[in-house]
């Protein structure tokens, strides 16, 4: 079964360390702000539950509160990349990029300005504030921008890890985070680098590829389906764009089964994203959990993910199908 | 750098000015698509920033010194392409790539293809943004005696955009931002005042923390003034309206909100080409 000792080696035990990953973008971001000097946040009236805070604290003629004003948030963001400081510049997903998309595009992509936007309740998370406030399209929109780099962090260790490694980017960059308490499945050893996919679990049958939170019920599923004989390979994706090709490649030429797991829209997500890559280079059979083409609503954040068919339970089934629908096809 | 500027004298400014927009009516008629109003009649304060006002050199775009100039309402790219050119950033013949495949005079500015520019700009309503990033930067450098100048149109105010700038600016007292309002009344759907009420401009300006002087923008003498008194003021920013005449020297174009974003055909060039260097009908013979 699992050779991976990369990470927590029982995902599904209890007792896990629990931490919304914004508190990992704060550390990641003090860190930063120790590391360089040039390191300035900003937030639109959302310092707090942004997890912006300790930043403003610990440096505070470098961090920036520009009131209720996401387009201003992000142009900014551009003029202080423009001075060669390194802007944090954090906001609910479903404000920024949700209302400020253009500015993103003119002033850090086409400008080419090596700015961090910082999405935080992103998918579902912002789970009772319903449809409005829950942001399921932030990785299409993000990753359809030349110049973009799109990553998703699968817990607050790994949000930490991304945001330092982002302080020394000096490219444009896009960080989602969600807002609720994340179970912490990756260890300090695990590694993160912008751009690369890992394999958190080794299996020859399907390939399970999966980003930010959905990262660890791929992992729960893949305990289930080795329960049902099935053995799963499990790759986490925090960087969607640029996506790791070879990782993907090499894992589906073997194993020729695809099931993608994204906390956001099929369309433009991390589902499309392999499909396309796929499609292109290795045409595979392959079935992407995500929200399907539907806005979200108010609940309890578990209620909405087995609403919308987010749950270990659904990537096992779609294995299954999957397996199933191909060993149809070849007696 | 600006020490040398300061020698021209009113006379040459102004005939300059009048070269630039010589310029862009050849520039506008060759590319066939483009705006004419707006950057005719920001010609003389683009001469007064670009020969006279900022601190900068054409020779060394990226000079660590220098003041920055953003042109947020980007389709009067224009006018700024014929002053940088006139300036010395690039040779005059360059202009008539304007908005051609693989020119690096793009319809509408883009950085990293023209040293010289500080900003990507055409979408409306960010550059004062931009500014006060650059403006909150400069001062967590120390570096606050560099002057960061931004040209917006009128209409351009409409976007919400602007305004959370705006407060922004006045909030961290960027009084090293000068912003410069191109009011020329009209925009493509017509007069500001119909399309969208801007006025009372001023008054708007001064509830949101601004320090405000107007002037009449296509007096090149008025615009220095103007700036000088800006730097003067501390503690706020400050914005000058400028009140400009769009498609000023030419006679047909004038006024005339039709010709906010169409470009002169050939025959309209020549008449506009004659009537610049006449100075409409004030001196006889053309001058080149």
């Amino acid at each position: 079964m699992s050779n991976s000792t990369q990470i927590n080696e029982d995902i599904s035990a209890k007792g896990f360390s629990i931490e919304p990953m914004k508190q990992g973008y704060g550390r990641g971001l003090v860190e930063a702000g120790k590391l360089y000097e040039n390191v300035v946040a900003a937030s639109s009236d959302v310092t707090g539950s942004t997890g912006t805070e300790p930043f403003a604290q610990a440096f505070p003629e470098r961090f920036f509160e520009v009131g209720i004003a996401e387009q201003n948030l992000v142009a900014v963001g551009s003029g202080l990349a423009a001075m060669g400081k390194m802007p944090f510049v954090a906001a609910y997903g479903a404000f920024s990029p949700g209302r400020n998309w253009e500015q993103i595009k003119t002033t850090i992509c086409i400008n080419n300005r090596p700015v961090k936007l910082i999405a935080t309740h992103v998918g579902i998370s912002d789970a009772p504030d319903g449809a409005t406030h829950q942001m399921l399209e932030d990785i299409a929109l993000m990753r359809v921008l030349p110049n973009m780099t799109v990553v998703a962090p699968c817990d607050s260790l790994e949000a930490a890890k991304a945001t330092i490694a982002l302080a020394s980017y000096n490219k444009p960059a896009y960080l989602r985070i969600a807002r609720d308490d994340t179970t912490v499945i990756t260890t300090e050893k695990t590694p993160f680098e912008i751009g690369d996919a890992y394999v958190y679990r080794r299996g020859a049958d399907i390939s399970l590829i999966a980003t930010g939170r959905m990262t660890r019920y791929a992992l729960i599923a893949a305990e289930q389906l080795y329960k049902d004989g099935i053995h799963a390979e499990v790759i986490h994706v925090p960087t969607i764009k640029p996506l790791d090709n070879e990782t993907i490649l090499r894992s589906v030429a073997a194993t020729r089964h695809v099931v993608t797991a994204e906390e956001a829209q099929i369309n433009g997500g991390l589902g499309a994203a392999v499909a396309e890559l796929l499609g292109e280079n290795l045409p595979t059979p392959m079935i992407r959990i995500g929200v399907r083409d539907r806005f979200g609503e108010s609940g309890h954040p578990d209620e909405l993910l087995k609403h919308f068919g987010l749950t270990p339970h659904h990537i096992a089934m779609a294995a299954h199908h999957l397996l199933m629908d191909h060993s149809k096809h070849k007696h | 750098m600006a020490d040398t500027q300061k020698t021209y004298s009113l006379p040459a400014l102004e005939k300059k000015a009048n070269e630039i927009r010589e310029d862009i009516i050849k520039m506008l008629e060759h590319a066939g698509s483009g705006h004419s109003a707006g950057p005719l009649g920001l010609a003389d304060i683009f001469t007064a920033l670009y020969f006279h006002i900022l601190k900068h050199d054409p020779k060394n775009p990226d000079w660590p010194e220098r003041d920055l100039f953003l042109l947020s309402n980007g389709h009067c790219a224009p006018v700024l392409y014929a002053t940088m050119a006139h300036a010395g950033y690039f040779p005059r013949k360059e202009l008539l790539s304007l908005r051609q495949f693989g020119s690096r005079l793009q319809g509408h500015p883009e950085r990293e293809r023209l040293p010289g520019l500080e900003a990507t700009s055409g979408p409306l309503g960010s550059g004062l943004s931009q500014a006060a990033g650059m403006a909150l930067a400069l001062r967590l450098d120390k570096q606050q005696h560099r002057w960061i100048y931004v040209v917006t149109g009128d209409g351009e105010l409409d976007e919400g955009n602007n305004w959370e700038a705006i407060m922004l600016c006045a909030k961290y007292k960027l009084s090293n931002i000068i912003a410069i309002v191109d009011r020329n009344n009209i925009q493509i759907d017509g007069p500001t005042e119909t399309v969208m009420p801007l006025e009372s401009l001023r008054d708007k300006w001064e509830a949101f923390g601004w320090y405000v002087i107007e002037i009449d923008g296509n007096d090149i003498d008025a615009v220095i003034d103007a700036c000088n008194m800006a730097k003067a003021i501390v503690e706020r920013p400050v914005v000058i309206i400028a009140h400009t005449v769009p498609g000023k020297g030419v006679d047909f174009m004038e006024y005339d909100f039709h010709w906010h974003g169409v470009p002169p055909n050939h025959e309209q060039a020549m008449k506009a080409l004659h009537e610049l260097r006449t100075l409409q009908g004030k001196i006889e013979s053309e001058h080149e």
